[in-house]
């Protein structure tokens, strides 16, 4: 039940933000600072779950093969191959180093 | 169909972007904008290109929602109404967590926010009223408005945004539901790797916004207050607690910008793109 509720909560308040923009005045949200604010929020907020992904593990921190996943994203990442093979080389590294019994 | 912030690129850039450096296709965005309309079946080609390419990255979403234990019901429910692959993510990830449906939801809304800034530019571009506003509201995402800006007249631009929003949404749909099922088939998700598939995407999502040195202390300090308030917050409470690193950071460059600056930063800012994924 928690999940149908967040997802009805998700998916009514990421609907409401788009028709709000669609409808809203030119000029409500042009003001610089809250370009540039809207702009940042969601560097900080994928950063942060980046960790709390690669890291967490309940309510501590974890290093285990989820973390050379990663890096072998961020590799593939730099070698600027397409997001499907990002996540891919990820999801196939931490498979790996877990079957190595890492 | 992950997405990237407003952040007035110029929109042939854009999509030259999502389409990734080298593309052939990306010539096409090169003229100026004051060219006339581009013919239709160039608009369809470029929008089926973008809608098909990241329509396709539902299969990692499917995959990641059953594998964070989400029903196949659920997990179709989050495409068909939530349809912003970011915010679907975070939201998976945070239930995955443990968090309360409260927070996961504040931190997938947040993420979902920039599409605001999104449809307020097309409000004007696309110049829908009435019924079909209601409508397109909800096809807007990154892709739909890179496309759409990259066109010069509102025709081009109505069949830009229909194009690339109907075969994303259907795409995206499907293969939601092709991955959801496929991670039922496998079993044991973790076993295969695939809770490593969530970060991958977010560290997919993030490195084109790591464009200046204010975006990577933003994240800095957001992985830094994460790591210190993860083992002793509620779980998807550091997340949310971490986003406070986007308003610190602006206070701080906005103390150091009130010295003389040699340029306009905000120019420089958005003109240092480098790459856009799905």
């Amino acid at each position: 039940m928690n999940v149908w509720i967040a997802i009805g909560v998700t998916a009514v308040g990421c609907y409401l933000v788009k028709f709000l923009g669609l409808s809203a005045p030119a000029g409500v949200l042009e003001r610089p600072l809250v370009k540039r604010l809207a702009a940042l929020l969601p560097v900080a907020l994928l950063a942060a779950l980046t960790a709390q992904q690669t890291f967490g593990d309940g309510g501590h921190l974890l290093l285990d093969a989820r973390a050379a996943g990663v890096a072998a994203a961020v590799v593939a990442l730099l070698l600027r191959a397409p997001f499907l093979l990002i996540v891919a080389a990820a999801v196939a590294v931490t498979a790996g180093v877990r079957a190595l019994g890492g | 169909m992950a997405e990237q912030t407003d952040r007035a690129v110029p929109a042939e850039i854009r999509t030259a972007q999502v389409r990734g450096p080298g593309s052939p296709a990306t010539g096409a965005h090169d003229e100026p904008p004051s060219v006339p309309e581009r013919p239709d079946a160039a608009v369809v080609r470029d929008a089926l290109g973008v809608g098909i390419a990241v329509g396709l990255s539902g299969f990692a979403f499917g995959v990641t929602s059953a594998g964070a234990g989400l029903s196949v019901w659920q997990t179709c429910a989050l495409s068909l109404l939530v349809f912003t692959g970011a915010s679907q993510f975070a939201l998976v990830g945070a239930l995955a967590a443990g968090g309360n449906p409260f927070t996961a939801a504040a931190g997938a809304f947040f993420l979902g926010v920039r599409n605001a800034f999104y449809g307020l530019r097309l409000s004007a571009v696309l110049g829908y009223r009435g019924a079909v506003r209601p409508l397109a509201a909800h096809w807007i995402i990154d892709e739909t408005a890179a496309v759409t800006l990259a066109q010069t007249g509102r025709r081009s631009a109505r069949l830009g945004f229909t194009v690339t929003g109907l075969s994303l949404y259907v795409l995206w749909n499907l293969t939601t539901l092709g991955g959801a099922l496929g991670a039922r088939a496998l079993g044991d998700t973790a076993a295969w790797g695939l809770d490593a598939a969530v970060p991958a995407v977010f560290v997919a999502l993030l490195a084109p916004m790591l464009r200046s040195a204010v975006e990577r202390c933003t994240a800095g300090l957001a992985v830094l207050l994460l790591l210190v308030t993860l083992p002793v917050l509620p779980a998807g409470v550091p997340v949310l607690l971490s986003a406070l690193a986007a308003p610190a950071v602006l206070v701080v460059q906005g103390r150091w910008r009130r010295r003389p600056a040699p340029q306009e930063r905000a120019g420089a800012y958005h003109d240092t793109v480098e790459e856009d994924r799905t």
